[in-house]
């Protein structure tokens, strides 16, 4: 009973300011699909519009074959589960749960029988006679779920279900919340700016930034190949070497940093090999860290180092006076003491590489279905 | 969802049906009264009317007088109100419910019985006067602008303790406790966040307390003497001993409203500075009372709604003594209610229960109707609504009822002297009041909660009916009391609207207590004070509220 969602540049403006210009995306069926952002990115505006709340200034929204602008949001069969859990205050949690099946008219018995499968899924059956205002914050989650999901709806919409909660408890639910996913396998558009918390729970995420998609990949790829600078540094933490160069000697390619440390790409696209600046983005772990200063690498000084069990992080600054973190994972023998020399070389494997005037990857690799 | 696609809604023809009864029962009556105003009954433009007002000092010390005992009505009133309210809704106070249900008794009468009931306690010949003045103690007077203070801030500041208490419902204890959190606790506390975060309602409140109190007719009647108030000199030279000058009066109600006009301007502005919403997730858990504090705060609030009920309590006393004319005699017997049983008591309790039932369904549904259409359906037409069915706000009772007599005195809508006119002006007063409680409880529903119903399959009508509705029921119910209270003791347009088929029980009061039948007065008034009780107590029981929401 799911349905896949197409949008075609989609248009959102309120009055003359434009949020969304010109948007297309393809949400697979059955897919966990999470929007990512900044606030005020764009990303609950486009939530709500595929809701029915916000008003659609142009482009085509398809659920399956079916246009859905001018649907009316009470027909989308859509299940949603709100920020501020949008619970109904002055009805039991029965109530609250049975109340969309209520709508469809359905038989008393399956009602009940429905009403109180999903409770029960959600573990909030105990609760069942009571009132919401005595449920606590996850509480109150499981059971804005399971009226959500208790209409058996083609398509689940979030819209930062987990921001109201504790730590804890958001990893808690965010587990819960794909499990349930996966075993009823209804299309999922899941709003978030905690970018953790995306790569948690989705199959594929759409990174947004100003009412433009940047990146549309799973998690694993938007993170080892990001699109873009801004999805590099918005998903994780990237060093930004800018002011460095690619080079092209002998048919290969090289990237050369301002202190002069070279290294050879074999994973730059075609068309971008040829000299010229670009910038480097580099991850706290993939920079290998070496205490011997006669190996060939940048020279670097550490400021600071923070033990964290697992790893080490190392606050570095380079001779070009840039600053940069690496993690390393912990060793058995004694921690790098500040004011230490060290050498850095960069794993060519991992690393990224940008344009300098349009910030694109211009490594192979990258897979974005971002139809832009 | 785009708007312009869909079909004529059934909101728009809400929307229109609305707009329609306005232009016909309150902005064409107000064109009336503006036209009463400057033509002349040769037909000719002139401004002589208001030349005539502001020539003589006899007319314009009225504003002024009207002004002064206006304003130091409403600053008195919060300062008796918003210290109950707050003890009320922080800390448990031993017969809390009690107190709070007495407040809205004291509310419920007609302000002009409490300046009878006072005029009977502390007047020349009053109880207490004279038991003092045999010890040698001279109270001195409490006719003219004392008394009107005294009598109008008794009788107003539990609208401030019923506003206040809604106020401080909406406050979010976490918001207490991150204050106290900051270092920020007592007295302190209470002036930077509590009031701060209530000032909206401190300013509707104060607002409220404004216009009710300078269009109160009765008590400056009965209290005023020589000290005459301006809705006094509208009636006077309505219905004065010159005979009928419906001109000079017309000029004067427009005189009225701008007197309102501008203080419902001010306030706005006021209102303005402080825009936001808050809504109670944590509501603030009264805390218990210990001490000298606890003591102190226990008096307070038992001794001010002793005072304020005081005068219900001896009116219904008096009503059970021997009284001939004007002269209360020693004994107690029943005569009073059989001279009110020859004197229309039967018809006036019938047209009290059949108009004010009537009205107020009809207020309800129009004021959850404009609630709705104004904050989730805004649009021009619909903030058009809104803001006529505002205008009565301004307009006190008797402009509306000179304004309803001069647009429906004759054909092709002669409406004088019936059921239905009456009805009317109850409702055009009304309204207002509570369109703006509906509107401001709509407002505090996060629109969320009204999505998820639409997103789970209920149509709009649905949604409407059981969420957002329900969800709005304590902000209207607290409208809909204060608007039968008024409904039930509304004199100040009914004194120019009524005749003997359409007499309510609050009319017959006033009449005995002016035709000097004191003991009759005092009957009437028993009754009255008996209905408005039932009445609450009937709400109380049907509403099933284990505390006292309104």
């Amino acid at each position: 009973m799911s349905d896949n969602i197409s949008i075609r540049h989609a248009l959102k403006k309120y009055g003359d300011n434009v949020i969304i210009p010109d948007l297309n995306l393809e949400i697979k069926e059955g897919e966990f699909f999470t929007l990512l952002g900044p606030s005020g990115c764009g990303k609950t505006t486009l939530l709500r519009m595929i809701a029915g709340f916000n008003s659609i200034e142009g482009g085509d929204f398809y659920f399956k074959d079916r246009r859905i602008n001018d649907l009316d949001p009470a027909k989308r069969n859509i299940g949603m589960v709100f920020q501020n859990y949008a619970i109904f205050p002055h009805m039991t949690v029965r109530k609250n749960v049975e109340f969309g099946l209520k709508n469809r008219k359905l038989p008393k018995e399956k009602i009940v029988e429905q009403t109180d499968k999903f409770m029960k899924l959600m573990h909030v059956d105990e609760y069942a006679e009571r009132l919401p205002e005595r449920l606590s914050g996850g509480q109150q989650q499981r059971v804005a779920l399971a009226r959500a999901l208790c209409i058996e709806p083609d398509v689940l919409l979030f819209d930062e279900p987990l921001s109201n909660l504790d730590a804890k408890l958001r990893v808690e639910m965010r587990t819960v919340i794909k499990q349930i996913q996966h075993s009823v396998g209804i299309t999922t558009v899941y709003v978030t700016h905690d970018q953790e918390e995306a790569m948690a729970v989705s199959d594929r995420i759409a990174v947004m930034n100003a009412g433009v998609i940047q990146h549309v990949g799973t998690p694993k790829n938007i993170y080892q190949r990001p699109a873009n600078l801004f999805v590099s540094t918005f998903i994780g933490r990237s060093n930004v070497l800018r002011g460095e160069k690619l080079v092209i000697e002998n048919g290969k390619t090289y990237f050369v940093t301002k202190s002069g440390y070279k290294a050879e790409m074999t994973n730059v696209l075609p068309e971008y090999q040829k000299d010229q600046e670009v910038i480097l983005s580099v991850r706290p772990e993939e920079f290998l860290l070496s205490k011997d200063t006669s190996v060939y690498g940048m020279t670097a000084t550490v400021d600071d180092c923070v033990f964290l069990g697992l790893n080490t992080h190392y606050f570095v600054h380079l001779e070009s006076g840039e600053e940069v973190e690496i993690i390393q994972e912990s060793s058995i023998d004694s921690i790098i003491e500040p004011g230490t020399q060290i050498k850095l070389t960069i794993n060519t494997d991992k690393v990224n590489i940008f344009t300098a005037d349009t910030e694109v990857n211009i490594l192979t690799g990258v897979q974005n279905d971002c139809a832009n | 969802m785009t708007k312009s696609k869909k079909k004529f809604e059934v909101w728009t023809v809400v929307s229109l049906v609305l707009l329609a009864s306005f232009l016909l029962f309150l902005v064409y009556p107000m064109f009336g009264l503006l036209k009463q105003a400057v033509i002349s009954p040769e037909g000719e433009f002139t401004l002589s009317q208001f030349q005539k007002f502001f020539s003589k000092s006899y007319y314009t010390d009225t504003i002024v007088n009207s002004v002064k005992v206006t304003l130091c009505v409403t600053a008195i009133s919060l300062l008796l109100g918003i210290p109950i309210a707050y003890f009320y809704s922080f800390y448990r106070i031993r017969g809390a419910k009690t107190l709070f249900v007495l407040s809205i008794l004291c509310s419920m009468s007609a302000p002009f019985i409490g300046a009878y009931s006072w005029i009977m306690l502390l007047g020349r010949s009053g109880a207490i006067t004279q038991f003092l003045l045999n010890f040698g103690i001279d109270i001195g007077s409490i006719y003219g602008f004392k008394g009107i203070l005294i009598v109008q801030s008794l009788k107003f500041f539990p609208l401030v303790f019923i506003y206040m208490n809604g106020a401080f419902k909406n406050i979010d204890n976490t918001l207490m406790e991150a204050s106290a959190n900051m270092g920020c606790t007592g007295v302190r506390r209470l002036i930077s966040i509590v009031l701060a975060l209530s000032m909206p309602t401190i300013l509707a409140a104060a607002l409220m307390v404004f216009m009710q109190a300078f269009a109160d007719f009765g008590t400056p009647m009965l209290l005023g003497e020589g000290y005459q108030t301006f809705p006094v000199l509208i009636y006077n030279e309505y219905l004065g001993e010159n005979g009928v000058d419906y001109n000079f009066a017309a000029a004067l109600a427009c005189i009225a409203i701008f007197v309102t006009a501008i203080v419902f301007i001010f306030q706005k502005w006021a209102t303005s500075r402080y825009k936001f919403s808050m809504n109670a997730l944590h509501p603030v858990e009264k805390k218990e009372c210990k001490g000298i504090s606890g003591f102190l705060m226990h008096a307070y609030c038992y001794i001010l709604v002793a005072v304020a009920f005081l005068p219900q309590l001896y009116i219904i006393y008096l009503s059970f003594r021997n009284c001939k004319g004007a002269i209360f005699h020693p004994g107690f017997s029943l005569g009073n209610y059989e001279t009110a049983m020859k004197k229309l008591l039967v018809r006036s309790i019938k047209n009290t229960a059949v108009m004010g039932v009537l009205a107020l369904v009809i207020i309800i549904v129009i004021a959850v109707l404009i609630a709705y259409l104004v904050v989730r359906r805004s649009s021009t037409l619909n903030n058009t609504i809104d803001t006529i069915s505002m205008l009565p706000y301004i307009m006190p009772g008797a402009v509306i009822g000179l304004a309803m007599l001069l647009a429906f005195g004759k054909k092709p809508l002669a409406l004088t002297g019936t059921m239905a006119i009456m009805v009317i002006s109850f409702v055009i007063r009304r309204l207002p009041y509570t369109i703006r409680s509906a509107t401001a409880t709509l407002m505090q529903i996060s629109l969320s909660i009204e999505e998820a119903a639409i997103s789970l399959g209920a149509s709009k009508l649905k949604t409407f009916t059981k969420i957002t509705v329900p969800m709005m029921a304590n902000g209207i119910f607290s409208g809909a009391i204060l608007s039968w209270v008024a409904i039930v003791t509304e004199l100040s347009s009914s004194i120019i609207l009524y005749n003997n088929k359409t007499i309510t029980l609050t009319m017959s009061t006033y009449v005995a207590i002016t035709r000097g039948n004191y003991g009759l007065a005092a009957a009437f008034a028993a009754i009255l004070t008996v209905v408005t009780t039932v009445s609450l107590l009937l709400y109380l029981w049907i509403s099933k509220s284990e505390d006292v929401k309104l």
